[in-house]
């Protein structure tokens, strides 16, 4: 019987060759681009004088700089302009299917593919964005790259790599009311460090995994990343297969059934051998929320920002940072932080089922008097669903602004972004210092329930009290 | 700062320059170049802007605007540093700046395999060492890097390096500039596409 897991198994029928260093070239089955990080690998090939190989192989779409207010062309940002312009160039003159603005699919980048059907389980993902762990939710190996990777996949299809050793992540028993995937990757987060995954793949597995949606099991893997991880994934099961299943570029008829057979057998082994292995116990999981400059850095809703000496010696420097960063005293409740500024959007929690739940908690109550607040979709699919459902009103009658898709607030490169020191509540998945656009903007990352929780009553609070009343 | 700038090429085996010191663990890559000056479609203009809104708050005491790091092109750092994008425009920003190695107490994966991509061999080393290191560099270290034997040299002492030994590789045969190495297997790239069972199955794909 094999020991193999997904990744062995996924990492082995990629690969092409042994490179003579001692890395090895594997195969990319799928690549995504976008407008920032792309146009410079476009411009090495050119110097090379070099072709894309295969161009069906490359999807694009636009994400990190179009504004959420207005998307009318030309961009107001000259600079912004110039990026979705060469990427334009880029893709007509390589023959690259995109998904620009108003097509109907346009979005986050790992918002797109996986609505699309194109994200599917066994295959290798490359983006030139470090969230490219998302796609892992189905059983691909996925993972970021760099610009000159980039290059090197357009060039060849292909990268030089080495291979990830694989921790499994068991997250046992099941995630109580009002605790969802965002605050269980917090929490996985916060017990392993954010540099625990380094060289490592993440497997997460167990019963409050497989109780999980898609788009839930995609926030986990989206955050794979925060916690040092490259790469993230989940065996597929018939929820993956559900999902897939009639998406615009999935296998059908015949096709459909071979590729669900072959799926099944890409599942981790029940012996398969790990490098390593922890246990996260779901049901003692809060909801979860930042308070300091790494997405390590968080607690449970009803706990205390850690004393120093609640910290290991490694955590401390970095603590000492977060403190006079964020301006929170070691020991101070994080429950009642008043808040400025809530966001829902981003790659981690932009999808339609993030704007259902949090629409509920919104539902019939006004946005507290000086906060503002506004929800990003995902997609350009992910709005127009929303708004066939009229969760759109719900926000607007709320008091929060309704925008269109795209990257937004997450980092700040288009006109979203924070002012001074103001704090947001945000959905996103980084709290770095300067991330959402001012150099001393604050930021909490928590999910969407408790953001929407937040923008009511102005304050950071525990939206299991909202799902009581 | 260096005032030209030359890309690294070829085989890169010997890197002689001038410690600067930059203490901190999680050092992300925000940090490193803002997001607003990904709004680019070339990395020329990146060198300047680096640790941009970290300098600002120093006010001119941040080791990047050091008179005695001017020239400068041996980075010392501690753990996890560039955690965070995948911006390769982080590097890039560095090398620009006129960094030609890294060495610390561990990096963040896809920021270690970005300075890879584009010449920039990163090295590891134990924190009591780096933090010996770090102490010196700030009154001025002059170290002579040796990959192959992956030591740090100065005139008085030697101090043992880590490196992956693929990537030491790569830099030592100039293979770290990866495309034409890849390219090198066309032909079993086109068979590989052959067998890969999601490219059969997939008649919807280039829909
Ligand atoms: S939403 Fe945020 S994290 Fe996701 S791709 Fe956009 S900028 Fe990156």
């Amino acid at each position: 019987m094999s020991q193999y897991t997904l990744f062995d198994k996924v990492w082995d029928l990629h690969k092409v060759a042994d490179l003579p260093g001692g890395s090895s070239q594997i195969f990319i089955g799928l690549h995504l681009i976008h407008e920032v990080t792309s146009p410079q690998a476009f411009g090495a090939l050119k110097d090379k004088n070099l072709n894309v190989k295969f161009p069906s192989r490359t999807v694009a779409t636009v994400d990190h700089i179009v504004p959420t207010d207005n998307q009318s062309r030309p961009f107001k940002d000259i600079l912004a302009e110039q990026m979705i312009d060469t990427l334009e160039k880029n893709c007509a003159d390589h023959k690259i299917r995109f998904f620009n603005i108003g097509s109907g699919s346009q979005g986050i980048v790992h918002v797109v593919a996986p609505e699309l059907g194109l994200t599917q389980p066994g295959m290798t993902i490359a983006c030139g964005d470090s969230h490219t762990s998302t796609h892992g939710a189905f059983g691909s190996i996925a993972f970021g790259i760099g610009t000159s990777q980039v290059r090197d996949v357009l060039a060849s299809q292909t990268l030089a790599m080495n291979k990830l050793k694989v921790r499994k992540i068991f997250c046992k028993n099941k995630l109580t009311d009002g605790v969802y995937a965002k605050d269980l990757v917090l929490h996985i987060i916060n017990q392993l460090g954010v540099k625990a995954g380094v060289g490592y793949a993440y497997e997460f597995t167990g019963p409050a995994i497989s109780e999980l949606s898609m788009e839930e099991r995609m926030t986990i893997c989206n955050m794979s990343i925060e916690g040092g991880a490259r790469c993230g994934y989940i065996n597929p099961d018939e929820t993956t297969f559900n999902y897939i299943k009639e998406k615009k570029c999935s296998p059908k008829n015949q096709n459909w059934h071979l590729a669900v057979k072959w799926w099944k057998s890409l599942v981790s082994e029940e012996n398969a051998i790990y490098d390593d292995e922890i246990i996260i116990d779901a049901a003692k999981v809060e909801p979860t929320v930042t308070w300091g400059i790494t997405p390590g850095q968080s607690v449970g809703i009803n706990q205390k920002i850690p004393e120093l000496n609640d910290l290991s010696k490694d955590d401390q420097f970095i603590a000492g940072e977060a403190y006079e960063y964020m301006g929170f005293n070691p020991g101070q409740k994080i429950k009642n932080t008043p808040i400025d500024v809530c966001f829902i959007g981003s790659c981690t929690n932009g999808r339609i089922s993030d704007l259902r739940v949090a629409s509920k908690i919104v539902k019939g109550n006004r946005v507290a008097p000086h906060i503002k607040a506004f929800v990003v979709p995902g997609s350009e699919k992910v709005a127009k669903e929303a708004i066939h459902e009229g969760l759109d009103e719900i926000f607007k009658q709320a008091g929060f602004q309704w925008r269109e898709p795209g990257c937004s607030m997450c980092l700040a490169m288009n006109p979203d972004k924070l002012k001074g020191n103001q704090i947001s509540a945000s959905s996103s998945n980084r709290n770095f210092k300067g991330r959402q656009g001012s150099p001393n903007g604050r930021t909490l990352l928590m999910s969407p329930a408790m953001v929407a929780a937040a923008a009511i009553s102005g304050k950071v609070c525990d939206v299991r009290d909202f799902l009581k009343k | 700062m260096t005032g030209d700038f030359f890309a690294p090429q070829g085989k890169i085996k010997i890197i002689k320059g001038r410690c600067i010191s930059l203490i901190g663990d999680d050092i992300d890559t925000d940090r490193i170049i803002p997001a607003r000056f990904l709004k680019c479609v070339t990395f020329d203009s990146l060198g300047s802007a680096v640790f941009e809104d970290d300098r600002k708050d120093l006010k001119g005491k941040h080791p990047f605007d050091l008179t005695i790091n001017k020239n400068s092109s041996i980075l010392i750092v501690n753990s996890n540093f560039g955690c965070g994008s995948s911006r390769e425009h982080a590097p890039q920003a560095l090398l620009r700046w006129g960094i030609r190695a890294i060495i610390g107490e561990s990096f963040a994966e896809i920021f270690y395999s970005n300075c890879v991509a584009i010449g920039i061999p990163c090295f590891t080393m134990d924190k009591i060492s780096i933090n010996t290191i770090q102490e010196k560099s700030e009154k001025g270290l002059i170290f002579d890097i040796d990959i192959s034997k992956a030591e740090a040299r100065t005139s008085e002492s030697k101090f043992k390096l880590e490196i992956k030994s693929s990537s030491r590789n790569m830099f030592l045969s100039g293979e770290w500039d990866a495309t034409s190495t890849l390219l090198n297997n066309s032909s079993l790239i086109e068979e590989k596409i052959k067998q890969l069972p999601y490219v059969q199955l997939n008649e919807d794909f280039s829909k």
